[in-house]
């Protein structure tokens, strides 16, 4: 039992800062470069993403190991895990929207613009390549949205402050925020010697 | 009436119109700048960069051409999902093609493959033009736009390669064991590889500096009082950062109006 909490926790730091989604994956790049303008966004996008790419995990896995891998059709995974996925968000909003509207409140702008996140998608179809079993699907599930949400405050928090400095106008916007981006990568690849 | 004129002088929706409107005119890459996810992750060769550009490309003319095929019998209510299951249908052919033929391609690129779904320039093509035009001009257009797509990310992929490992198309030519025979051989065998620009980090900087040098052009042509609507803002992120921005609007104007 202890093992295999040991090597959950194990799991989960090597998902969120060792192979962080979107510094070492390139995975999600779209919403971490459009929605980290402002701290409070980011969080946001960030929460959305925690709730929206855990259950993706669960869901897909499940599907994958009862109805794909038994009937011997995994080649129809990309189709059936894009459009679960985009039935999913569709769902997790109407529940919240009818359910939990404090939640809905707080996530539901964002849960529309998580579609388009490849994260996503990249994460459950890693969960299949990688051989893991439920539980460690929605683990790892958890543990790269939260890499990501770490990911996307900090370049927010940055962005903040960044943003009256003089640049030379080439540069402003997009190429600023690739720059810091990419320091932020270098910076990550200290972690590598977690593993 | 006279027809209207395309890109490059082309009659408009000729098949050669299409196809340079796609590699030069709204190049994805360069000009459009969508699809960043897979032009940063998979940059880190030229051949990589080769491989995952035609396998777009074969996604993107073959599911331009269905969607066209379609576009009268999908009703718009139901063309987003109809347009994905084409999509994701192709993405699982060349995903199975490539597995055959090119295994150990299709291991460089893993993940990114069926991450080809997702990609924006073949959802954005679909919407914007496969939906409204005839098979043959969608076709092309999606030619065009891949083999675009395919140059841009073989260059990025060419820039990173050789600087970081001195390398082109896996072929030594900076550093030690150089192919370049002689005295100049062996000058150019003091090369020190700068490392950094094959790993993640150097597709940042390198994507970084190409935006900027657009954004140069982009202020010259604006200079001079030349048109330059069609440039993108800047990766397909910037719908999300119209939208970030209008949430933050609203939510001020909830503020204010509570206050």
């Amino acid at each position: 039992m202890a093992e295999t909490i040991l090597s959950l926790v194990g799991l989960m730091i090597s998902a969120s800062l060792v192979n962080n989604v979107v510094l070492s994956q390139f995975l999600g790049l779209c919403p971490f470069l459009g929605v980290s303008k402002k701290t409070d966004t980011a969080l946001g996008m960030g929460a959305a993403c925690i709730f929206v790419i855990t259950m993706a995990s669960l869901v897909c896995s499940i599907i994958y190991k009862f109805i794909l891998a038994p009937l011997d059709i995994s080649y129809l995974k990309t189709i059936v895990f894009i459009l679960v996925i985009a039935m999913l968000v569709q769902f997790v909003e109407m529940i919240l929207k009818k359910f939990v509207v404090s939640l809905y409140q707080a996530l539901g702008v964002y849960l529309p613009l998580i579609t388009t996140n490849c994260a996503v998608l990249g994460v459950a179809l890693n969960n299949v390549t990688d051989g893991y079993s439920i539980l460690q699907s929605v683990v790892c599930g958890f543990a790269t949205a939260v890499g990501f949400t770490i990911a996307i405050v900090i370049l927010a928090g940055l962005r903040e402050k960044m943003e009256y400095n003089d640049i030379p106008a080439p540069f402003k916007g997009m190429p600023l925020v690739l720059l810091t981006s990419g320091l932020m990568a270098i910076a990550f690849t200290g972690f590598s010697a977690l593993k | 009436m006279e027809a209207k004129k395309g890109a490059l002088g082309f009659k408009q929706n000729t098949p050669a119109e299409r196809f340079f409107n796609g590699l030069v005119v709204e190049n994805p890459t360069l000009v459009l700048m969508i699809g960043m996810c897979p032009t940063l992750a998979v940059t880190s060769s030229a051949i990589n960069g080769i491989g995952m550009g035609l396998a777009t490309t074969f996604v993107l003319a073959l599911s331009n051409a269905v969607i066209s095929a379609l576009r009268k019998t999908i009703p718009s209510t139901v063309r987003i999902p109809s347009f994905i299951v084409v999509i994701a249908s192709f993405v699982t052919l060349v995903e199975l093609l490539m597995k055959a033929y090119v295994p150990a391609l299709n291991a460089a690129l893993g993940v990114y493959i069926p991450l080809i779904v997702v990609n924006c320039i073949i959802f954005g093509r679909a919407e914007a033009y496969a939906s409204k035009n005839g098979i043959v001009p969608a076709f092309f257009d999606g030619i065009g736009m891949g083999i675009g797509f395919t140059c841009a990310i073989t260059c990025i992929g060419l820039v990173r390669e050789f600087i970081g490992g001195g390398t082109a198309f896996d072929v030594q030519i900076l550093g030690e064991g150089t192919v370049v025979p002689g005295a100049v051989g062996q000058f150019l065998s003091q090369y020190q590889p700068v490392s950094i620009f094959i790993q993640q980090a150097g597709a940042f900087f390198v994507l970084a500096f190409l935006i900027a040098i657009m954004n140069k052009i982009k202020m010259n042509m604006a200079a001079k009082g030349k048109d330059t609507s069609k440039f993108g803002q800047g990766c397909c992120s910037s719908a999300e950062e119209a939208a970030a921005d209008k949430i933050m609007a609203d939510k001020e104007a909830g503020k204010e109006a509570k206050g």
